[in-house]
């Protein structure tokens, strides 16, 4: 039986980016907090130093900082006809296990999703007809607009260190900004970071081309930083060795450097470190949660922690698990497109170029996590008529580098032999000579990409695992095709001595190699409840007192990494908590 | 916090020699050359003494002996596989906490299911490369009459590539493919990873594409070598202990 604790005000599932807000805001709100987090609590100066830290086989290959799938992890399959088997390592994504998440090891490209996102379904209709959305594409607006994140997101920067330049500012079009963006109220927290040589060299090209480049915004903090909460950043050390690493300067926004020191100072908050919560308790009425269940890691002691209101900040699978597991809302059917929970999971696409110059230094291993610039072009201008293309959303696409560390990345010319002395003479050359072109491509909700429980596997605490049923539609693959298209013909206005061409990906879903941890939907925001898990506020439809905060609450997928909006809509969900919920207690929208 | 003084390389760099773990097994007895002139004499590694496996056996020993030297022949660029380290990197790989399979999920049931959704096989790595070395030297001995690591030049490249290319198959084996795909990355992982874990022995993997290994700052660096080659100095974690 599990040992029942003294009551709190509130339980945070899950202390990393989004659970490290709401901490901070709710502690501040004057509530007693209790934070589980199932990983251990490491820290720069033991943890993240030098040298020990710069070691691409434990913290790439070996996956230190990551979920541990011996424990926890999903079966995967591309669609309904298929047996899910089980993810038997990481892989495609890479969760985090250690407080402050994956924001310890993200890169920090840190973007503003547009009212083109929040909501895609009612500006596609107006611009180019019902018609043009795919009947199994079940896109639908999120219930909230640009213009009220518009604060949260700025909150959100400024705590993460963002370094970037303001494309529009209030409206007026700034030089070397992204033109495209929403306007902003001001600046970024920080300017941009120095460019680096590939970096440069796509800028160029891309504006010949008559495209508007930029720096990407990233929390990387350019130069040293102190943020609202007094957190003192480094400047970035451009080491190459951002993603999947913990950042020795404290020069990434990461929760345990940007927020959590703050929290921990608070009398109102407890972190209870290797406390795994395996789900969330209901009472009778099914209209309340009255706290979680965990299970101490390190003894395999249960316990049961009741509170007054529990928030799911365990990165978005994880959330969407979690609420499968404790049987709030309706499972979601692909069958009848009927039930919320699991509904719209959706994922990235991408494909890249790489481009080689004979004699020149790139220097790959000097780099920021966010040392890209980026053409928008095709995907937040909306003025970019997609119906020659027959696709919706887009692609951002950009040049530079983030941590190409030697073990991973060794570019040659295609042909050449993968050992032996020919392979090593032109891993030699052309090391220091290669850069790439990349696109990240967005990803509409489809009707049988899903999440739910598997019937079979099941993970180190008996419990089903979740299972994930996705795969690339025709909307990704023809996105991708322009998407490469793009790409070449940057490439070769650029002269390369070799170069191998992006190629619009076609084959299915895998779960290897790495993509990208950008992972979302499953329990959707949306103003209705038969169609979303959660209100605009995050606050679940089917238990007032149960708020469920990150990607998972995405309607869809952008070309954009989420982090953004994620951290937006925590403060945003904070907000809604501390000036109506605690007022009056109860559902904050009636449908 | 950042700025190293500079006579703490050269003063953790002599410590290295009988630091970390595995690698100081078969580094103890090397001579340490002053940086300078080991940047000088990148091919000459110092012959190893006998390394001692704690995993693999002799008939193991052998094969992956061969295959190390085979895929980085020693040439004017570095020295050969043996001599960089790369069979300790696989065995002491093998032998610990990687090889025995941690933070994989090991539950059946067992399904190959489709490629998309990678590893299904009941083996830990260890186990994939023990079972993958014998029935890669029966296969051998099938077409070559010898076992890998007694073959021709010619045809040790051949079976590598029919290994890669899946047109081997092993009779009573896990997939020809799983094995030569583990195989070659911890190849790749030996080579070019840290020191501390065996291989890339003097940095020679690092050397032979100027990555530098452990920096501390590039801030100013990344200005002043824009498109200019970067010192070929490479600093392991050992050397910066
Ligand atoms: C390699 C990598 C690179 C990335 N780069 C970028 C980028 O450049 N830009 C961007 O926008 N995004 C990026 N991301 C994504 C970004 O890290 C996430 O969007 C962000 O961290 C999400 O915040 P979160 O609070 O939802 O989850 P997290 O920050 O992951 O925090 C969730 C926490 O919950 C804990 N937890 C999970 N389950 C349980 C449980 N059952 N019980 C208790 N605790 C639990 C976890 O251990 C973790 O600490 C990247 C991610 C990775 C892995």
């Amino acid at each position: 039986m599990a040992k029942k604790l003294k009551e709190v005000d509130v339980v945070i599932v899950g202390l990393g980016w989004t659970g490290g807000i709401l901490s901070k805001e709710l502690t501040d709100a004057g509530l007693k907090v209790v934070a589980l987090e199932r990983g251990g609590n490491r820290t720069t100066q033991d943890d993240y130093a030098l040298p020990g830290v710069r070691d691409e086989l434990r913290y790439v290959v070996r996956h230190d900082l990551m979920q541990n799938t011996a424990r926890d992890t999903l079966t995967v399959r591309n669609n309904i006809s298929q047996e899910a088997l089980p993810m038997r390592r990481l892989g495609s994504f890479l969760p985090g296990e250690v407080v402050g998440g994956s924001g310890v090891h993200w890169s920090g490209h840190t973007w503003r999703w547009t009212d083109m996102e929040l909501k895609v379904r009612s500006m596609y209709e107006e611009r180019y007809g019902k018609k043009y959305i795919p009947a199994d594409m079940t896109i639908q607006d999120w219930g909230v607009s640009y213009a009220e994140l518009e604060p949260y997101y700025e909150k959100f920067e400024r705590a993460a260190a963002v370094s970037g330049k303001a494309g529009n500012l209030r409206g007026q079009i700034q030089e070397g900004g992204n033109p495209f963006e929403a306007p902003r109220q001001n600046e970024y927290a920080l300017p941009p970071l120095t460019k680096i040589h590939a970096s440069e060299m796509f800028n160029a090209a891309a504006k010949n081309l008559g495209y508007h480049p930029f720096p990407r915004p990233s929390a990387n903090a350019s130069r040293p930083y102190t943020n609202q909460y007094g957190a003192q950043f480094g400047a970035c050390e451009y080491c190459g060795y951002c993603q999947r690493f913990g950042c020795e300067a404290n020069a990434k926004g990461s929760p345990h450097v940007a927020i959590i020191p703050a929290v921990m100072k608070s009398a109102n908050f407890e972190l209870r470190a290797h406390s795994w919560v395996t789900r969330v308790i209901k009472d009778k009425s099914g209209k309340r949660v009255t706290g979680v269940l965990y299970i101490n890691v390190l003894t395999g002691e249960e316990f049961e922690q009741p509170a007054n209101m529990v928030i799911l900040t365990a990165f978005a699978l994880n959330n969407v698990h979690i609420m499968l597991t404790s049987g709030i809302g309706q499972p979601y059917d692909p069958k009848t497109g009927k039930g919320v929970i699991g509904k719209n999971y959706c994922y990235q696409t991408g494909t890249s170029a790489t481009l080689f110059f004979e004699g020149k230094h790139f220097n790959p291993f000097m780099n920021a996590g966010g040392s890209n610039d980026t053409i928008d072009d095709f995907n937040t201008n909306w003025d970019f008529d997609r119906s020659k293309f027959g696709y919706i959303g887009g692609a951002n696409i950009s040049g530079g580098f983030n941590t190409n560390l030697p073990i991973g990345y060794r570019p040659v010319p295609r042909g050449t032999p993968q050992w032996g002395r020919e392979w090593k003479a032109a891993t030699a050359k052309w090391y220091q000579a290669a850069m790439k072109i990349d696109a990240s491509g967005a990803v509409m909700a489809n009707r049988y990409n899903y999440l739910d429980l598997d019937p079979t596997y099941r993970n180190a605490f008996g419990q089903p695992l979740m299972r994930m049923t996705f795969d690339y539609k025709e909307n990704e693959h023809k996105m991708g095709q322009h998407a490469a298209q793009v790409i070449n013909d940057i490439a070769k206005s650029m002269n390369p001595t070799h170069f191998t061409p992006a190629v619009a990906r076609t084959d299915p879903w895998t779960v290897v190699p790495y993509q990208s941890t950008h992972n979302t939907g499953g329990t959707i925001m949306g103003v209705n409840p038969k169609s979303s898990a959660v209100n605009r506020y995050l606050q679940s439809w089917d238990c007032h007192n149960l708020f469920v905060v990150g990607a998972n609450v995405f309607a869809h997928n952008s070309s954009y990494n989420p982090t953004g909006p994620v951290g937006a809509l925590a403060y945003w969900t904070a907000d809604a908590i501390r000036n109506q919920y605690l007022k009056n207690p109860g559902q904050l929208v009636h449908a | 916090m950042k700025d190293k003084p500079e006579g703490l390389n050269r003063r953790a760099f002599l410590k290295s020699a009988v630091a970390g773990g595995a690698a100081a097994a078969a580094t103890a007895a090397t001579v340490v050359l002053p940086q300078s002139a080991q940047a000088q004499a990148p091919a000459q590694a110092t012959p190893p003494a006998s390394p001692g496996y704690a995993f693999l056996n002799p008939e193991e020993a052998a094969f992956v002996e061969a295959m190390v030297n085979h895929m980085v022949p020693a040439d004017a660029l570095t020295p050969n596989g043996v001599d960089l380290g790369l069979n300790i990197y696989i065995d002491r790989a093998l032998a610990g906490a990687w090889g025995k399979g941690d933070r994989m999920y090991m539950q059946g049931p067992w399904k190959q299911g489709v490629p998309s959704q990678g590893y299904q096989l009941p083996l830990t790595p260890a186990e994939l490369y023990r079972n993958g070395i014998a029935a890669a030297n029966i296969q051998c001995i099938k077409t070559y009459g010898k076992p890998f690591d007694k073959v021709t030049d010619a045809q040790r490249e051949e079976f590598l590539r029919a290994l890669r290319d899946g047109k081997v198959v092993f009779e009573n084996g896990p997939p020809a493919r799983a094995f030569f795909n583990t195989a070659y990355q911890t190849v790749m992982e030996g080579m070019f990873g840290d020191p501390i874990y065996g291989g890339n022995r003097d940095k020679a993997g690092w050397k032979l594409i100027g990555f530098p290994g452990v920096i501390a700052v590039h801030s100013q660096d990344v200005v002043k070598f824009r498109d200019k080659a970067y010192p070929n100095n490479p600093v392991g974690i050992a050397d910066m202990s």
